[in-house]
Order: structure tokens, then C-alpha cells, then sequence
């Protein structure tokens, strides 16, 4: 690849699962996120000739997919009167009649931040997974995140069990190795 | 007995829990006094702890070649 030049024909199986867990985050419905996905390729498509190459690809995917974000939510809250906050007593649940002032955050927890840096984590091993060969990283995709038995996984990629296992430790180390450089040492 | 190479199957096993209970007691018996094994089973669990915290989400094989299909007809 040139340092200029797109790979329109890469971008799934290296990106795809990155800018989808970028989009879970945001919007929160795998449906959709998966729908801004495609359209962030697409999109990518058709402004591929204004790609000046001064940024990586996946970060130029991604700053197509924030705005397909913001589009988003512009879009649901469209309607007039939508994006209106009303305050008002609660009216559901345990703490009905409490005013919505008292569920307002708690300025000194850190709990926030967890959120915030456990999306960061997901990013990093995302990128990590797509630097395995393919092999591997299929293997442990099904068995750490779509959690597949052991025998499925086997039937499917026509393997026998301790194949899987030998296969799995090259990952698991490969990982290991990749979240040092990109996770703890950043 | 067990040699490294086993205990690092088991282990390996373990993150899934998938290891039997009579290779979990061999496996801590080689830790014991396997220093390798021991510093790696600690970044195994480890691993294992980070992925679980992370809430990894993929898209799945379908998707993705639909989602390719859509891109070759666009080229």
C-alpha cells in the first residue's frame, strides 16, 4: 500500500470491526451502528479522490464515521420539540416524585472514566486482533467474543481440538505481546 | 507430571473454563515450581480480564461479505 493510496477492498476485514465497536459505543444498537458502518465505507468511496493521504486510513474512516454520528442523531431528533430536556419529577420506578435535580452526577466519582477508557481497551485489542493472521484471529474472535464452543468452532473451520488450542495460545500471545506495546506503555 | 508445553494448554483452557478439574490440579502443581509458566498464566488471566472488561463487539461473517459486496458494486 502507498502511503497515498486507498485499498477500498481491505477496508472490511481490517476495519470493520473497529469502527463498528467505535459506532456500538456511540449509538448504542448494533443494528444501527452496523448501518453507519456501510454507509462510512461508501461514503469513503465517493470522497476516496479528496483522500490527501496525510492521515492513515482508519483514521480518516473514522472521522467519516463521527460525522455519520452526528448525522444520526441530528436526524432522530429532527422533529421539532425532540431535542427539548424537560425537567420535571421523575415518574418512573423507586424514585418517583424525587426531583431530577437529585439525579444529577456525582461530580466527585471517577466511575465515568471507566466507561471512557474501557471503550479506549476495546479499540486497542480491536487493533491488535487485526494484526493476527487471519487464521488466528478468526479462532479467537468465536471463542473469546462470540464465545462459540470449542466443537462448533472446530466444525465450522474443519479443525481438530488441539489445532484450536494451538492456535489459540499463538493468539493469546500475540495479543499479549501487542497490548504491552499499545496498551500499558502508551 | 506435566512439561510447559501442557501447562500452557490448560491454561489456555482455564481462561475459557473448559479445563477439567484434574488439569486444574496438575496445572497448579506445575506453577509451582515453573517460573515461565507462572508469569505467563499471570498475563494469560490477565488477558482474559481486559477482554471481558473491554465489551468487544463483532460484526458477523455475513455482514461483513454483504457489507464487501456493497463496496465492490460501488467501486
Amino acid at each position: 500500500m502507498t502511503e497515498n493510496n486507498l485499498n477500498p477492498d481491505s477496508w472490511v476485514d481490517q476495519y470493520a470491526d473497529y469502527l463498528f465497536n467505535y459506532a456500538v459505543a456511540r449509538v448504542s444498537d448494533a443494528e444501527i451502528a452496523k448501518d453507519l458502518v456501510q454507509e462510512t465505507f461508501l461514503a469513503g468511496l465517493k470522497s476516496a479522490k479528496n483522500f490527501q493521504g496525510a492521515a492513515a486510513e482508519r483514521t480518516w474512516l473514522i472521522a467519516i464515521l463521527k460525522r455519520k454520528v452526528i448525522d444520526h442523531y441530528r436526524k432522530i431528533n429532527s422533529k421539532k420539540g425532540k431535542a427539548e430536556v424537560r425537567i420535571t419529577y421523575r415518574d418512573q420506578g423507586d424514585s418517583a416524585g424525587d426531583w431530577l435535580e437529585e439525579n444529577v452526577a456525582d461530580p466527585f466519582s471517577t466511575l465515568e472514566n471507566d466507561e471512557i477508557e474501557n471503550e479506549e481497551l476495546g479499540l486497542a485489542i480491536q487493533e491488535c486482533i487485526s494484526k493476527l493472521p487471519k487464521k488466528q484471529s478468526a479462532v479467537f474472535v468465536m471463542k473469546t467474543i462470540q464465545g462459540l464452543s470449542t466443537e462448533d468452532i472446530c466444525n465450522e473451520l474443519g479443525i481438530n481440538p488441539s489445532n484450536l488450542w494451538v492456535m489459540v495460545h499463538r493468539a493469546r500471545t500475540n495479543l499479549m505481546g501487542c497490548l504491552n506495546e499499545n496498551w500499558f506503555k502508551l | 507430571m506435566i512439561n510447559c508445553e501442557k501447562a500452557s494448554t490448560i491454561c489456555n483452557k482455564k481462561q475459557y473454563k473448559e479445563a477439567t478439574l484434574l488439569e486444574q490440579i496438575k496445572l497448579s502443581f506445575h506453577l509451582l515450581y515453573c517460573k515461565t509458566c507462572s508469569a505467563f498464566s499471570k498475563k494469560n488471566k490477565k488477558l482474559t480480564i481486559l477482554c471481558n472488561k473491554a465489551n468487544l463487539y463483532n460484526l458477523s461473517e455475513q455482514a461483513k461479505v454483504k457489507m464487501k459486496e456493497t463496496i465492490e458494486r460501488n467501486i
